[in-house]
């Protein structure tokens, strides 16, 4: 059996702890840069606020609605994640944090009535720290997932589902026929693992809802569609498949993308910028041990401005499989060039590590005499885990490739975050003032 | 990414590390120190002022209603959300959209919010209006000029 915990639109949340005027009235957050809606209040949501909705097609609502948009503070929700996650844990013996607000708890071997538990861990989370919570709970992670959205759903639009299964739901004790109820209530898309594409194609094929989809004899779905599918509908049925352990697959791309703050016009700006996207891009390929093969670049202007538009991308193959940030910083810059176009305000750019590979395999080549022999390979390496180490200790950035330029925040391309409120708890000078 | 814990037991999301030492004693040539089995940790503030980490967060107050309790402008408070609120306990409630700190006022189903200094008023809710209390005063911190 398993639980999964989420924090309701937890980034809202977290602001609406410190500044309890945001209660009640429509509030989102947004994204690096303030460009679009990564989280929403429910209000915000009836306003009809779309996931990622772009910043400035909503703002007019600031002023005929009373929208209130803030820049993402990371520091604050990570902060409080980390205490809701230590409260959560109190459910099972054992959890598995999968996102900055989910976490799935294994509930084998917990005894007592595990609804009425999960209540109590709910309401302490919600005293404790602010955030309001949904728990669901099934025999696989999948079954957690879809109890964890019908909790959510049941609670915020009343009616959708039966009342009694808001903010807790769990499907192992509803009846066979409630339970039917539920899952044919319940759109195929809602299930974890099922992608807008698959959605949309079983769909089409007649298979609408969770129902539908239970039903399906196993066979012909890994036949018609997927292993991975097949997967999510056994999960579906009962049988785990998912475990709690499972660690994370390797990504098959790393990409690091950023719209900037301020339009860009200068080769020098965006030199800087996708300097630091491929070292941040090299640093993450070296933290799940990939070596990349080739490196993609893209810069492109603002569709939703009038401006010209130049889009452009360029994908260029690396010498050999590498995660140095030198050659993988070295072979965007040049890419940079080739497709860099004057005249343009540039409102994106990106840097993605394609075709990667384990790090365990080095292939073996013949020494051309002209760069790296193995040797200094393996000085490179070391070289690179001196760069993570000290990053990671004196904070990212603290040394970088000279071409992402030395001005810090002052760089144009920077972050912009004109919203964001202090760091309430992990900085001294930013806690909240209370009248005395 | 894992953690694994015993039921019941939050971990403490300590924010403030504790500081760990033995006891201090000279190594003689040879012989171990004889304090090094009494190992004892060095006080920690922190515990003596966080009961519940996950529900504590810092305050800083800023007025004068609060000087009869000791609670002075630009004083830190430690408040817990963990402790439910009782008459008499210094709060941290939530006043027009604002954290207020004042003394919690209960009598026979009535809730004020009382000031620690003659010359400020109390607060007394409207009717039909709610005080939402969001957190227990636990202790102030004052910090000097050195």
């Amino acid at each position: 059996m398993y639980a999964l915990i989420d924090g309701n639109n937890f980034y809202v949340s977290c602001e609406r702890i410190f500044r309890p005027s945001l209660q009640g009235i429509p509030a989102v957050v947004l994204s690096n840069n303030d460009g679009c809606a990564i989280a929403r209040s429910n209000e915000a949501k009836a306003l009809g606020i779309k996931m990622g909705a772009p910043w400035f097609q909503i703002k007019h609502l600031t002023d005929s609605h009373g929208l209130v948009a803030l820049s993402a503070n990371f520091a604050l929700y990570g902060d409080i994640s980390d205490r809701m996650m230590s409260l959560a844990a109190g459910l099972g013996p054992t959890q598995e944090i999968y996102s900055i607000d989910e976490s799935f708890i294994r509930l084998d071997g917990v005894r007592g009535d595990l609804v009425e538990r999960s209540h109590k861990i709910r309401s302490r989370i919600l005293q404790w720290t602010g955030i309001p919570c949904g728990i669901g709970i099934g025999r696989t992670k999948t079954l957690a997932k879809l109890a964890n959205h019908i909790a959510k759903t049941a609670e915020r639009k009343p009616g959708t589902y039966p009342g009694h299964l808001a903010q807790v739901c769990n499907l192992e004790v509803l009846s066979f026929d409630e339970r039917q109820r539920v899952f044919a209530a319940t759109e195929v898309g809602e299930v974890w693992g099922i992608g807008r594409r698959i959605g949309k194609q079983l769909t089409d094929g007649g298979i609408k809802t969770v129902q539908d989809l239970v039903r399906m004899d196993v066979a012909t779905i890994r036949k018609g569609w997927s292993v991975v599918l097949e997967r999510t509908v056994r999960e579906l049925q009962g049988t785990p498949c998912i475990g709690l352990d499972d660690a994370p697959v390797p990504k098959k791309e790393i990409a690091c993308t950023r719209s900037f703050g301020h339009a860009v016009t200068e080769l020098s700006d965006l030199t800087q910028a996708v300097t630091e996207f491929a070292s941040r891009a090299a640093e993450k390929a070296r933290k799940q041990h990939s070596l990349a093969s080739e490196v993609m670049v893209f810069i492109r202007t603002s569709p939703f401005r009038k401006d010209p538009q130049y889009s452009r991308s360029i994908v260029v193959p690396l010498r050999r499989p590498t995660a140095d940030t030198g050659a993988i910083v070295q072979a965007t810059v040049l890419s940079l060039r080739a497709i860099y176009c004057q005249g343009f305000k540039y409102a994106k750019a990106g840097v993605m590590l394609l075709d990667l590979q384990p790090d365990s395999v080095i292939q073996g080549e013949l020494d051309l005499g002209d760069d790296d022999s193995l040797g200094d390979i393996a000085d490179k390496a070391r070289l690179m885990s001196a760069l993570d180490a000290i990053n990671k200790r004196y904070g990212r950035g603290t040394m970088k490739m000279a071409s992402a330029g030395l001005d810090g925040d002052r760089r144009v391309w920077f972050m912009r975050q004109e919203r964001r409120t202090p760091a309430y708890t992990t900085n001294w000078a930013d806690i909240p003032i209370a009248r005395a | 990414m894992y953690s694994f814990q015993a039921f019941d037991i939050p971990v403490l999301a300590s924010n403030i590390p504790l500081t760990v030492s033995l006891i201090r004693g000279h190594v003689q040539a040879g012989f171990p120190s004889p304090a090094e089995d009494l190992g004892a940790q060095r006080i920690d503030l922190a515990q003596l002022l966080i009961k519940h980490s996950q529900a504590t967060y810092f305050l800083r107050a800023s007025g004068h209603s609060m000087t009869e309790v000791g609670i002075f402008d630009g004083d830190i408070l430690v408040v817990d959300r963990a402790i439910k609120p009782r008459n008499t306990h210094i709060v941290v409630a939530i006043v027009d959209g604002d954290f207020t700190v004042k003394v919690l006022s209960q009598r026979v189903g009535r809730i004020k919010l009382k000031s620690a200094n003659p010359t400020y008023p109390d607060i007394t809710p409207k009717d039909g209006q709610t005080i939402e209390i969001w957190g227990v005063v636990t202790s102030t911190i004052k910090q000097f000029n050195v």
